[in-house]
C-alpha cells in the first residue's frame, strides 16, 4: 500500500472526515466548522496538485479492491478524472466562502456543511472512479448526500422539489444499474479503459449493445438535464443558491455529463459508438435539448429559473461534443466541462447576491441593479457574455471547438447551425438582463434590502467568489494557451483518447 | 474448542433460567448472555474459517441415534447476525423495559428464543429441526402478545395457529420421508433420496408449511398485525430474526437436501411467488400510516427478494455464478436483518418519545433526534439496497443472477421493488426537513439510541464495503455442502 | 391385500388430512386448536406406523422417541394457544 495506491483514498477522505465532523457540532460554534471546512478544502487542493504533477507525468494512482466476486472497487486517476477533480475542488474551496456569508445565520447550518462536503466526496469519488460499478456508487450516494441540500430550507415548496429531485434521480439510477449490470454480464467487465474496452465483441450483440447505450444514457441523461428528463432541475431552484451553484456548476449536472463522456470514450470507445451509429443518436438529443432549453429560459422571469435553464441548454454541449467524432469536438466537449462549470458558477454567486441583499429575484426587478452593486454585477457579466460565446471569455473556445470539431468532422450542415442558433438565444435571453442591469434606472426602493449599501455593496464573503469566479472565466479564455491551463489539459486528454 | 457449538445454545438457556429465577438482574443477565453468544460465535466462525464444518456431538451419542450440531459457512454466518443483533436489541430493551412489569416476562421469554433459534440454526437432522422450530415458534407467540392488550394478543392468535400448521406442514414431510427413507440426519438422507411421490410430497409439505412460517406471500398475512403490535424489541426481533429462521431452513433443505434431485417446475412457482411478495409487500408498506406496519410489509417484500434469489439459484447449474448466487443472498439476509432491527428500535424510540409511530405526525420527533433519523436514513439505505449497503451488491447479485438466466421480469421486479421502497422510505425520511428548533445535544435519548444506530451501520458500511471475506468463506464451506461430513 | 402396516399409516393419513381441512375451514379458534391435534395425532400414526419391521421384529425405537417428544411439543402449544384465548375472552381491562 504505498503513497501512490493511498492517493485517491486521501483525496476522497479530505472532505469527508471535516463532513463527518461537521455535523456533530453545534449550531453555533461556527469558528470551528468553518475553519473544518478550509482546512479540508485546502488539504485537498494539495494532495490534487500532487496527483495533477503525478498524472501528467505518466504516474500511477490507483485504489482497488475486490468487494464481491467479479466486483471490484477502483479508483484510478487519469488525466479526465483529474480535471473533474480540481474543478469541483476549486470551484468547492469559492462556493464553502460563498455559503458561509450566505447562510449567516440561518438554521441548521451544521447539516447544511455536513451535507455540502458529502456532496464534494461522492462527486470527487465518481470522477476519480476506474469503473462504472464504482462510478455508480459515488453517482447513488450523491444523490442521497444532494437530497438533504435541496430540501434545506423545510418549506413546503422545498420538500416538494426535493422529491421530485430525488424521483427523477433514483429512477434514472435504476435504469443506470440495470444498463450497468446487463453490459457487465455480457462483457464480463466494466472498466474505463482508454479507447473503450468492447472493440473485440462479437457483433451478434450488437443489437443488445444500443439498447443497453440507451439505457445508461437515459440513466446518466436524468442528473446531466437532457431533454426529456430533465424536469427536476427547474424544480430545485428552491434550494439555497450555494446550493444551486454547486448542483449546476459541479457536482449533480457535471456528474452525469461526465458519466456520459466516460461512457462514450471509456466504455465505448468512440470509434465504436460511431459505427454503431449511437453518436448520431446521443447528439440530436443534445441538439435538442440545446435549443429547448435556450427557448424555454427566454420566458422565464424568475432569474434562477432562467439560469436553471440556460444550465440545461449549456450542459447538452458536453454531449454534443462527445457524439461528434474527432479530437478537436472532442476537447470543446470536455473542456466546456470546465468552462460552463465555472460560468455558470458566478452567474449563480450573483443570483444569489442579488436575493439575499436587496431581495430580488425576478428580472422584472433588476432595472439599474449595476449601479447599485456593480461588482456582483460585472461578475455577473462576465459570465453572460461567456455563455453567449463572446471572446475572449471561456465560452468562446468551446463553441469555436465544436464548430470546427463538427467541419472536420463532416456534419458540420447541421452542427453549426445548432450552434449559431442557441448563441443567438443565449444572446437573447442575457442580453436583455445586462441592459436592465446596466442601462434602466432603477424603479424606486428594493423588494427587499437586507444588506444596506455600506463601503460594500454586500458582504465580502458573498460578493469576493463571484469576482474571483469571473476573473477564472476571463483568464481561463485569455490564457487558453498557457501550460496547464483547463485547454491544455483538454487537449492531453484528447491526445491520449484517440491515440490508441 | 468444538464447545463453542454447544455454548453458543447453552449461554442464552442458561441466561433465561437465571432471569427467571433472579429477575431483578434479568437485563444485565441478558446483555451478558448475548455478548457471551457473540464471542462464542466469533469463536465458531475462525474455526469454521480454519478447519471447515464443525460437528458437534451432543451426550456423545453417535450420529442416528442423537443429537448432533453441525456448524457450516451458512450457520455460522446466520449465528454471527443473530447474536449481535441479540446484543444490540437486549441492550435496548434493558432501557425499553426499565419501568414496565413487563420485563419479568420479557427476559426469560426472549433468551429462549434465542437459544431456540441457535438450536435451530445447529440442527443437522429433521426432527431437531422440527422441535427448536416449535420451541422458536412458541417463544415468539409469546413474546408478540407480551404486552396483553386486545390488538397483540388476537395477532398472537393468528400467528399460533398459521406457525402450528405450518409445523404440522413440516412434520408430516418429515414423517413420509422418515417412512420412505429410515433416516432423519440430513446428510445420510441427501445421499439416500430418489424423486419419487415420496420426496416430492415430502418437499411439498415442508416448504408448504415452511412458507407460512416465513411468512411468503401469500400466506404472509398473519406477519404485520404480529409485528406491528408487538414491543418494539421484539419486532425486531422477529422481523429480523425469527422469519429469516424459516427462510434458512427452506435454503438448507433445497440446497442440501431437495434440489439435488428435484427442481423442474418449483422454481419458477417459488419466483413468481417472490415476485408477488416484493410487488405487493412494497406497495402495502406505501400505504401504511404506521411505522411498525410499514416495516413489517417491508419485512414481507424483503422475503420476497430472498425467494427470488432461491429460485434462480435453483435453477443454476453448478458453478462460479451460481456460487455468487448463494453469496449475494446471504449479503443480502444480513443486510437485511441489521437494518431491520435498526429501524424497528429506532421507531421504538420514537413511539417513546411521542407516544405513537403515526408516519403522518412524525415530523416533530424525527427532527428532534437526529441520531435516530441518521439510523433509520441508513437502515432505509439498506432496505431500499442503494449504496452504500450490504443490500446493493446482494441486489446486484440478483439483477445479475436473474440475466444471466434470462429472466428479464423478475429483473424488471427487482427494480421496481427498489424503487416502490424507495418511495416509502422517503416518506418518512422526508418528515426530517422541517422547521422545528434544532437539539443543542447529538444524542437526544442517550444509551437508547446507540444499539440501533451500530446495527444500521453494520448493514450499510460494514457490509457495504468490507464484506469482501464473507465470499470466500461461503465459498469453501456452503458450496462443498454437507460432503465432509 | 393391505398390510397392517399400511392401514395405520394410511389411517393417519386420512386423519391428518381431514383434521387440517377442518383447521383451515373452521373460524372459532379452539376448534381450530383441536384440529390442528388431530392432524398432529393422525402424524403420529404415521411415525408409529413406520416403525414396524414385521411380526416378531423389535420395533424401530427411533419413531417412538419422536412421537414422544412430539406429543409433548404439542401439549405445550395447545396450552399455550388456550391461554391466549383465555385472555381473549377476558373483559377487557385497562392494562
Amino acid at each position: 500500500m504505498s503513497f501512490d495506491n493511498l492517493l485517491p483514498v486521501f483525496i476522497v477522505m479530505s472532505s469527508l472526515v471535516p463532513g463527518v465532523m461537521i455535523f456533530f457540532l453545534r449550531e453555533g460554534s461556527h469558528r470551528i466548522r468553518t475553519l473544518l471546512n478550509l482546512l479540508g478544502a485546502f488539504l485537498k487542493l494539495l494532495l490534487v496538485g500532487i496527483m495533477i504533477w503525478g498524472v501528467f507525468h505518466e504516474r500511477v494512482y490507483e485504489t482497488q479492491f475486490l468487494i464481491a466476486p467479479g466486483l471490484e472497487f477502483r479508483l484510478h486517476a487519469d488525466a479526465l478524472s483529474v480535471l473533474f477533480v480540481t474543478l469541483s475542488t476549486v470551484l468547492w474551496m469559492v462556493t464553502t466562502i460563498y455559503a458561509i456569508g450566505y447562510l449567516e445565520n440561518s438554521p441548521h447550518r451544521s447539516r447544511f456543511f455536513g451535507f455540502f462536503s458529502l456532496c464534494v466526496t461522492a462527486t470527487v469519488g465518481l470522477a476519480l472512479a476506474g469503473n462504472l460499478f464504482t462510478f455508480l456508487i459515488f453517482y447513488e450516494v450523491l444523490t442521497l448526500v444532494t437530497y438533504p441540500l435541496v430540501a434545506h430550507r423545510g418549506t413546503p415548496e422545498a420538500i416538494r422539489g426535493a422529491r421530485i429531485y430525488l424521483t427523477y434521480t433514483l429512477v434514472g439510477g435504476a435504469v443506470l444499474l440495470f444498463g450497468i449490470i446487463w453490459l457487465k454480464s455480457l462483457v464480463g467487465t466494466v472498466a474505463f479503459v482508454q479507447g473503450g474496452i468492447l472493440g473485440a465483441v462479437d457483433p451478434a450483440l450488437y443489437p443488445q449493445l444500443k439498447i443497453i447505450f440507451l439505457l445508461l444514457m437515459i440513466g446518466l441523461g436524468v442528473k446531466a438535464a437532457i431533454v426529456p428528463l430533465h424536469g427536476w432541475l427547474p424544480k430545485a431552484m428552491v434550494a439555497p443558491a450555494p446550493v444551486s451553484a454547486l448542483l449546476h456548476a459541479v457536482a449533480v449536472v457535471k456528474a452525469g455529463a461526465f458519466g456520459i463522456i466516460r461512457v462514450v470514450y471509456d466504455v465505448y470507445g468512440v470509434e465504436f459508438a460511431h459505427e454503431l451509429g449511437l453518436l448520431i443518436a446521443l447528439g440530436i438529443a443534445a441538439s435538442i435539448t440545446i435549443i429547448y432549453g435556450s427557448l424555454r429560459a427566454l420566458s422565464q422571469d424568475n432569474l434562477k429559473k432562467r439560469l436553471a435553464y440556460s444550465t440545461i441548454s449549456q450542459v447538452s454541449y458536453i454531449a454534443l461534443g462527445a457524439s461528434i467524432l474527432g479530437p478537436v469536438a472532442t476537447i470543446g466537449g470536455v473542456v466546456h466541462l470546465v468552462h460552463q462549470g465555472i460560468m455558470k458558477i458566478t452567474l449563480f454567486f450573483a443570483a444569489g447576491n442579488y436575493a439575499e441583499t436587496l431581495g430580488v429575484h425576478k428580472i422584472s426587478e433588476m432595472d439599474g441593479i449595476g449601479k447599485r452593486m456593480p461588482g456582483t454585477t460585472l461578475a455577473f457579466t462576465m459570465g453572460a457574455l461567456g455563455m453567449i460565446g463572446v471572446p475572449p471569455v471561456a465560452g468562446f473556445i468551446t463553441k469555436w471547438y465544436l464548430g470546427v470539431g463538427a467541419l472536420n468532422a463532416g456534419v458540420g450542415q447541421w452542427i453549426l447551425p445548432v450552434l449559431l442558433l442557441s448563441s443567438l438565444l443565449n444572446a437573447a435571453y442575457f442580453l436583455p438582463i445586462l441592459y436592465r442591469a446596466w442601462f434602466k434606472e432603477s424603479q424606486g426602493a428594493w423588494p427587499d434590502e437586507r444588506i444596506p449599501a455600506g463601503g460594500l455593496e454586500t458582504h465580502g464573503a458573498l460578493l469576493w467568489p463571484p469576482i474571483i469566479t469571473a476573473i477564472m472565466a476571463l483568464a481561463v479564455g485569455l490564457l487558453a494557451a498557457a501550460p496547464y491551463s483547463p485547454l491544455e489539459w483538454v487537449q492531453l486528454i484528447a491526445y491520449r483518447e484517440y491515440g490508441q | 474448542m468444538i464447545d463453542a457449538l454447544i455454548w453458543v445454545i447453552l449461554i442464552p438457556l442458561l441466561g433465561g433460567l437465571v432471569a427467571v429465577l433472579f429477575p431483578r438482574i434479568a437485563g444485565i443477565t441478558g446483555i451478558l448472555s448475548t455478548a457471551g453468544m457473540v464471542f462464542a460465535c466469533l469463536v465458531l466462525i475462525k474455526l469454521v474459517a480454519d478447519s471447515g464444518p464443525q460437528v458437534y456431538l451432543v451426550g456423545g451419542w453417535s450420529a442416528g441415534l442423537g443429537i448432533s450440531l453441525y456448524a457450516d459457512g451458512l450457520s455460522s454466518l446466520f449465528l454471527l447476525m443473530t447474536a449481535m443483533i441479540a446484543l444490540a436489541v437486549s441492550i435496548y430493551a434493558s432501557s425499553y423495559f426499565r419501568q414496565s412489569h413487563l420485563r419479568l416476562h420479557y427476559w426469560p421469554l426472549w433468551l429462549l428464543l434465542l437459544s431456540a433459534l441457535s438450536a435451530l440454526l445447529l440442527a443437522s437432522d429433521l426432527f431437531n429441526i422440527y422441535v427448536t422450530l416449535e420451541l422458536l415458534g412458541i417463544s415468539a407467540v409469546a413474546l408478540t402478545a407480551l404486552d396483553g392488550k386486545r390488538p397483540a394478543v388476537e395477532a398472537a392468535v393468528r400467528y399460533l395457529v398459521l406457525g402450528l400448521l405450518g409445523s404440522l406442514g413440516f412434520l408430516a414431510g418429515v414423517a413420509l420421508l422418515y417412512a420412505a427413507y429410515g433416516s432423519l440426519d440430513l446428510a445420510t438422507l441427501a445421499t439416500r433420496i430418489q424423486p419419487g411421490a415420496a420426496s416430492w410430497a415430502a418437499a411439498a409439505l415442508m416448504t408448504a408449511g415452511l412458507m407460512i412460517k416465513t411468512a411468503l406471500f401469500p400466506m404472509h398475512f398473519w406477519l404485520p398485525p404480529a409485528h406491528a403490535n408487538a414491543p418494539a424489541p421484539v419486532s425486531a426481533a422477529l422481523s429480523a430474526l425469527v422469519v429469516k429462521a424459516a427462510f434458512y431452513l427452506v435454503l438448507r433443505l433445497w440446497l442440501d437436501l431437495f434440489g439435488v434431485s428435484l427442481s423442474g417446475g418449483v422454481s419458477t412457482l417459488i419466483g413468481l411467488l417472490g415476485a408477488a411478495a416484493v410487488l405487493w409487500g412494497s406497495w402495502c408498506a406505501l400505504q401504511a400510516e404506521r411505522l411498525k406496519v410499514l416495516a413489517a410489509y417491508s419485512t414481507v417484500a424483503q422475503i420476497g427478494y430472498l425467494f427470488i434469489f432461491l429460485a434462480l439459484i435453483l435453477e443454476m447449474p453448478v458453478g462460479i455464478p451460481r456460487d455468487e448466487a448463494i453469496a449475494g443472498l446471504m449479503l443480502m439476509a444480513l443486510s437485511h436483518g441489521f437494518a431491520k432491527s435498526a429501524f424497528f428500535l429506532s421507531t421504538g424510540i420514537i413511539q417513546q418519545r411521542q407516544g405513537h409511530d403515526r408516519i403522518k405526525e412524525l415530523a416533530g420527533a424525527v427532527q428532534g433526534m437526529p441520531v435516530t433519523t441518521f439510523t433509520l436514513a441508513l437502515a432505509g439505505i439498506a432496505l431500499i439496497g442503494l449504496p452504500i449497503s450490504g443490500a446493493f451488491l446482494g441486489k446486484w447479485q440478483l439483477i445479475d443472477g436473474a440475466l444471466y438466466l434470462h429472466d428479464w421480469l423478475l429483473a424488471l421486479v427487482v427494480l421496481a421493488g427498489s424503487l416502490l421502497a424507495s418511495a416509502y422510505i422517503f416518506r418518512v425520511l422526508g418528515q426530517a426537513f422541517g422547521n422545528s428548533p434544532y437539539p443543542t445535544k447529538v444524542l437526544s435519548i442517550g444509551m437508547q439510541e446507540i444499539p440501533a444506530m451500530v446495527l444500521a451501520l453494520i448493514a450499510t458500511l460494514v457490509l457495504g464495503l468490507a464484506s469482501g471475506p464473507i465470499w470466500p468463506f461461503l465459498e469453501v464451506t456452503v458450496m462443498s455442502g454437507r460432503a465432509g461430513m | 391385500m393391505l398390510s397392517v402396516q399400511m392401514i395405520y399409516g394410511l389411517a393417519g393419513v386420512l386423519l391428518f388430512t381431514f383434521a387440517l381441512r377442518v383447521a383451515l375451514s373452521q373460524v372459532a379458534f379452539l376448534r381450530r386448536v383441536l384440529a390442528i391435534n388431530v392432524a398432529g395425532a393422525g402424524l403420529f400414526l404415521v411415525f408409529i406406523s413406520a416403525a414396524y419391521k414385521g411380526a416378531g421384529q423389535p420395533a424401530d425405537p427411533v419413531p417412538h422417541a419422536l412421537v414422544l417428544t412430539g406429543i409433548v411439543v404439542a401439549f405445550s402449544a395447545t396450552a399455550l394457544a388456550i391461554a391466549l384465548a383465555r385472555r381473549l375472552h377476558r373483559p377487557s381491562d385497562d392494562d
